[in-house]
């Protein structure tokens, strides 16, 4: 393996070391928006998408990557979108009566 | 070109490539920080977002897009509208099954994108042919695993768990079958076609097995993992790509779904591989749950039947235990108002909330929120538990096997071991259940035996509710 692939095994491996310790301090109340949060998230294949739709000559598979990047942003934009509204619902008590209902 | 030049260039592309990656995933990384507040965690989702559109425009500055600009841009625009409508549209009722599509999607982008970088001969090393095929074995089976899982959450497909005649050595044939076909990759050159193919027709199967067998309470366990393979794969492809920003942000959503697939594991005392592989719960063992109860069925009170208005006036302190059935019949409002109700004539409410309730984690409190129930009445099982032998009356609405006490005494039945809301432990307890059927776990509940501390309001738990608000005038 080379430096560049060692280095990018090794970002892996602390980066999933630092999410497994930050998403344990997240309470349960919280783990539909925490678990459609980290679904948007891994969205973040459309950056792969993009470049390998960049670096693509036939015109099939620039299609084909097309596709990959309609998909990745549905991933990321309606997954950022559905859990902001689910996120904005959760109420304290004060904040829930301030409603009026 | 002088040496200064290539200096200046060199710490650009060193900017670009190391510097903006790890600002950008330190920011998503803050921004979870913020999700474990519920203060902040609206601003904590914010950043994220934010930082992934960043992203975006960072792979714009760093990739020559112009022979593909406009398939791009299309492809931009056109799932950024339809991603409007989805985020507009989607009722809460409907959120574990959209999670699962657009999970879905993030692992039919990762295989697409692994297999133009092996079509188009990008991968060379044996590391990005090896990281390639790995990428879209496991996109592929996060697709098409969470396709029938949310297709089985809509009710488009059969919900009870189906097992094939040699189920698991089918499965376990296929691993490894995309194993052979990953480590052989890089052996035979220029011949990535078939791999592809293979690999892809492979995983999806894998993918349908996998998550074909899973019903009902393991559910959120299935719709976590997928959540983690989805980010397994995206940082693998980030791998093959050379794409450091893909493997951090992959690595952090791999190991956040992972850990929540434990918590949920550890909630049920299933580990899982016993989820994963284990039997379909089985359905011969409820007999013995019924021989411990037998005794308490005997003192059947048949004098007069409980009056549940007068139990609900009577009762100072009251514990809401709500489970899957009050999704179902999406009586959220109801159980709110009576709620409300209860809390106007003086009475202390709260809510109890078992860690596998629903369908997916944490799927009572998002119910709850939606009709405005203070996240401050919502209680943990732990947090609670104790509280119910001081408790006048405990509502049971729409769930099953998290409040039944064979999970205690049980043995050899599947939800033994299981922790369960001591809902019997209250003084009076009143279930608001479709039948007396046994849950998902197919283990009787012997608080149907008809105890008379205990009464059973059965049928629709929307309707059960409408007869209790309206018996309260």
């Amino acid at each position: 393996m080379s430096g560049l692939e060692i280095i990018l095994v090794l970002v892996f491996i602390v980066a999933a070391l630092l999410g497994y310790k930050l998403i344990g301090a997240v309470p349960s109340l919280l783990h539909t928006p925490l678990m459609s949060g980290m679904n948007a998230l891994s969205g973040i294949t459309i950056l792969g998408m993009i470049a390998v739709t960049a670096y693509s000559q036939s015109v099939l598979a620039r299609l084909v990557g097309m596709l990959g990047i309609i998909a990745a942003v549905i991933n990321v934009v309606a997954g950022f979108g559905v859990t902001d509204r689910m996120l904005r619902m959760f109420k304290g008590g004060k904040e829930a009566e301030g409603k009026g209902s | 070109m002088t040496n200064t030049e290539t200096a200046s260039l060199d710490l650009m592309t060193l900017i670009l490539n190391i510097g903006l990656p790890l600002v950008l995933s330190l920011g998503v990384l803050y921004g979870i920080k913020l999700m474990s507040r519920v203060k902040t965690a609206v601003k904590g989702n914010a950043i994220s977002a934010l930082c992934m559109l960043l992203a975006i425009i960072y792979v714009f500055l760093r990739t020559d897009v112009s022979g593909s600009l406009v398939y791009i841009i299309l492809g931009l625009i056109i799932g950024t509208l339809i991603s409007i409508v989805i985020a507009v549209k989607v009722k809460m009722i409907q959120m574990p099954q959209m999670v699962g599509l657009l999970n879905g999607l993030g692992g039919l982008a990762s295989a697409l994108a692994a297999i133009l970088t092996l079509l188009s001969g990008e991968a060379q090393s044996g590391f990005s042919l090896v990281t390639s095929g790995l990428a879209l074995a496991v996109g592929a089976l996060t697709f098409s695993g969470s396709m029938v899982a949310s297709g089985k959450l809509h009710g488009i497909m059969d919900q009870k768990p189906k097992v094939f005649p040699g189920h698991q050595a089918i499965t376990v044939l296929m691993a490894l079958g995309m194993l052979v076909l990953i480590v052989l990759l890089p052996v035979t050159t220029g011949q990535n076609a078939p791999f592809c193919v293979l690999l892809s027709v492979l995983g999806l199967l894998f993918g349908y097995f996998f998550a074909i067998r899973v019903g009902g309470a393991d559910m959120p366990i299935t719709i976590s993992l997928l959540n983690s393979t989805s980010g397994v794969a995206a940082g693998i492809a980030g791998m093959a790509l050379g794409d450091i920003l893909l493997v951090s942000v992959g690595g952090i959503v791999g190991a956040s779904g992972l850990l929540l697939t434990q918590i949920m594991c550890h909630s049920m005392n299933r580990s899982l591989s016993a989820v994963l592989f284990g039997k379909a719960p089985d359905k011969s063992k409820p007999q013995e749950a019924k021989a411990h109860t037998e005794a308490k069925a005997e003192t059947r009170d048949e004098a007069t039947p409980a009056d549940p208005v007068a139990w609900l006036e009577e009762a100072d302190s009251i514990i809401i235990i709500p489970g899957y059935g009050m999704a179902i019949s999406q009586a959220q409002e109801q159980v709110k108002t009576l709620s409300d109700r209860l809390e106007a004539k003086g009475k202390s409410v709260r809510f109890a909330i078992h860690p596998v309730a629903g369908r997916m984690p944490g799927h009572m409190n998002v119910l709850l929120a939606e009709v405005d129930v203070p996240y401050d009445k919502l209680f943990e099982m732990d947090a609670i538990n104790a509280d119910f032998a001081k408790t006048d009356l405990a509502i049971v609405i729409g769930a099953n096997d998290v409040v039944n006490p064979a999970a205690n005494i049980a043995e050899g039945t599947p939800i033994y071991g299981m922790p369960v809301l001591s809902a019997e432990d209250a003084r009076r307890l009143m279930i608001l259940n479709f039948d007396t059927k046994p849950g998902y776990a197919g283990v009787d509940n012997p608080l149907y035996d008809g105890a008379p501390n205990i009464h059973l309001m059965l049928g629709d738990a929307k309707e059960s509710l409408e007869k209790l608000l309206k018996g309260m005038g």
